[in-house]
């Protein structure tokens, strides 16, 4: 019987499709931890070997790495809501209520996705904070420390736009107060210093392009959308790209020299 | 083994020299399973607490959106609320606009004002006390303090009120904010302007943000070798951004202690 089995653990293994996906065997080898991370596209983002001490969880706070999985956590309950939710004024807070209240399991996603949001605003800021702390955006970093910033701000910008999204009260004056400061913008907007030189008006300013009107209304509903579901994450999958990248390329998590 | 006797001498070199602190670079571990374990864990318990957070404590939902009833108070979210808290010092140009986009381009150019090269890739107060002074204060004493009294402590009319107080949206708050020109010892200047540019804001404004930045420099750039590091353009541009920074407290203390509004007005925007 055992016998048996091993013969069929044989044959899998070295059938042509099984050697297709995976090309080395699990023993704990120094070759095949190499191969773990080298042979899998996902764990490639790590180089084989790390410092010793970039592995302790009082160094990093694996804040970074935390930052990350909300984010991936965000896009995969993001898509779901996507499949309910309507941006038009008149259906979004009954697809909300549809969600609460008929949607299997969609009061959950919808918390996961509320949370896992502002726990990434708060992670991203202690990620910046512990890199700050560790000097690590010293040269030869500093180019990442800056891509590190814009993703922070794309962080809060996408946290602010699906604010709106809910449609209720909560959501409509918390985006009316954040974005009534476009219209004191110096030049754009039309309570700003030099309005008049630039010769902006309520109906044509920084505002008003933000917003696709004067009030937050409906264009505003949608243009936020797009902006949250679209736009935003997609530049920030760059950026992060970019910032993953370059941790290697600026030779690794930073110690020490 | 054609580098062994470079990599010899190279140990002999170290030898001569005094000894580093730091430890070698070969200290090197595998990332799996190392790293990729406690990554595991930790992706674990991070889900396992967001499932539960999210199964016990539903999103906050009110009625639907509504353009003729505006609540009192009406707050940005929560992490916006520092720059609305702001708003109480500043005009909304400078509070909204002009302060935020500086905040993030000054995060920005911190690797590149910040020469020191100690303190790279480990936790240390002692080699950059003024790098870590400086990101202390405005992290934790502007940022976080005021989006805590934002969250927290403002109520109707974006009024104070102490957590044990009840939230009474008729509180009547005595206005008695004057402007700079108009208050105690200026009163006798009679707010000298000209092209209704108020004299005494743009005199006040030049002093901080210019001429004691350049007095500063031209006194201590002979002695101080980090000056002379820095060069003027790299300190240039850490006054403006302390100053800028250190313009918030001043005006919080000018606005809570003294009852001073704007320092400075002009027909386009006032300070």
């Amino acid at each position: 019987m055992i016998k048996r089995l091993k013969d069929l653990k044989k044959t899998i293994l070295e059938s042509q499709v099984w050697r297709s996906m995976f090309r080395h065997d699990y023993a704990d080898t120094p070759r095949n931890r190499t191969l773990q991370i080298m042979s899998n596209v996902w764990m490639h983002l790590h180089p084989p070997k790390v410092r010793r001490h970039a592995i302790r969880i009082r160094f990093t706070w694996c804040m970074g790495g935390i930052t990350f999985l909300l984010f991936l956590v965000l896009t995969v309950t993001g898509v779901v809501l996507m499949f309910y939710y309507r941006p038009v004024a008149e259906y979004a807070y009954a697809d909300m209520k549809y969600l609460q209240f008929d949607v299997p399991f969609g009061m959950l996603v919808r918390n996961m996705h509320r949370w896992a949001a502002h726990g990434m605003v708060i992670t991203v800021w202690l990620h910046m904070f512990r890199v700050f702390m560790t000097g690590s955006y010293k040269s030869p970093r500093e180019f990442n420390w800056v891509i590190g910033v814009i993703l922070l701000t794309l962080t809060l910008l996408l946290s602010f736009t699906g604010y709106l999204l809910p449609w209720d009260q909560l959501s409509i004056w918390a985006v009316t107060v954040g974005t009534n400061m476009a219209r004191a913008t110096p030049l754009l907007g039309h309570e700003g210093p030099f309005a008049q030189v630039a010769g902006v008006t309520p109906r044509y300013d920084a505002r008003a392009f933000l917003l696709g009107g004067t009030i937050v209304g409906p264009p505003t509903l949608l243009r936020f959308y797009v902006l949250h579901c679209i736009f935003l994450p997609i530049l920030a999958s760059l950026l992060m790209i970019v910032h993953f990248w370059r941790i290697r390329k600026d030779g690794g998590i930073s110690g020490p020299l | 083994m054609a580098e062994a006797p470079g990599r010899a001498a190279v140990a002999e070199k170290a030898k001569a020299a005094p000894k580093p602190k730091i430890k070698p670079i070969e200290d090197r571990v595998h990332c799996w399973p190392y790293l990729v374990r406690s990554e595991y864990v930790c992706s674990i318990i991070i889900t396992a607490l967001l499932m539960v957070w999210s199964i016990g404590i539903d999103a906050p939902m009110e009625e639907p959106a509504n353009p003729t009833n505006t609540p009192n108070p009406s707050k940005a979210p929560w992490y916006f609320l520092g720059l609305q808290e702001m708003l109480v010092y500043f005009d909304p140009w400078m509070a909204g606009v002009v302060l935020p986009s500086l905040i993030i381009v000054g995060l920005m150019v911190i690797p590149f004002i910040d020469i020191n090269p100690r303190g790279n890739g480990y936790y240390t107060f002692q080699e950059r006390k003024f790098a870590v002074t400086m990101f202390l204060f405005g992290f934790l004493i502007l940022w976080v303090s005021l989006i805590v009294t934002g969250v927290f402590l403002r109520g109707p009319g974006w009024n104070l009120f102490w957590p044990w107080e009840v939230w009474d949206p008729h509180k009547v708050v005595a206005l008695t904010n004057v402007d700079l020109p108009y208050w105690g010892p200026f009163k006798v200047l009679g707010n000298p302007k000209i092209f209704d540019v108020e004299l005494l804001g743009l005199t006040l404004v030049t002093l901080y943000l210019i001429v004691l930045p350049v007095a500063f420099w031209f006194w201590k750039s002979k002695t101080s070798p980090i000056l002379q590091e820095l060069g003027p353009l790299r300190y240039g541009i850490v006054a403006f951004l302390f100053l800028t920074m250190m313009g918030l407290p001043i005006k919080m203390v000018l606005r809570i202690a003294f009852n001073i509004k704007y320092l400075w007005v002009t027909p386009w925007f006032n300070v």
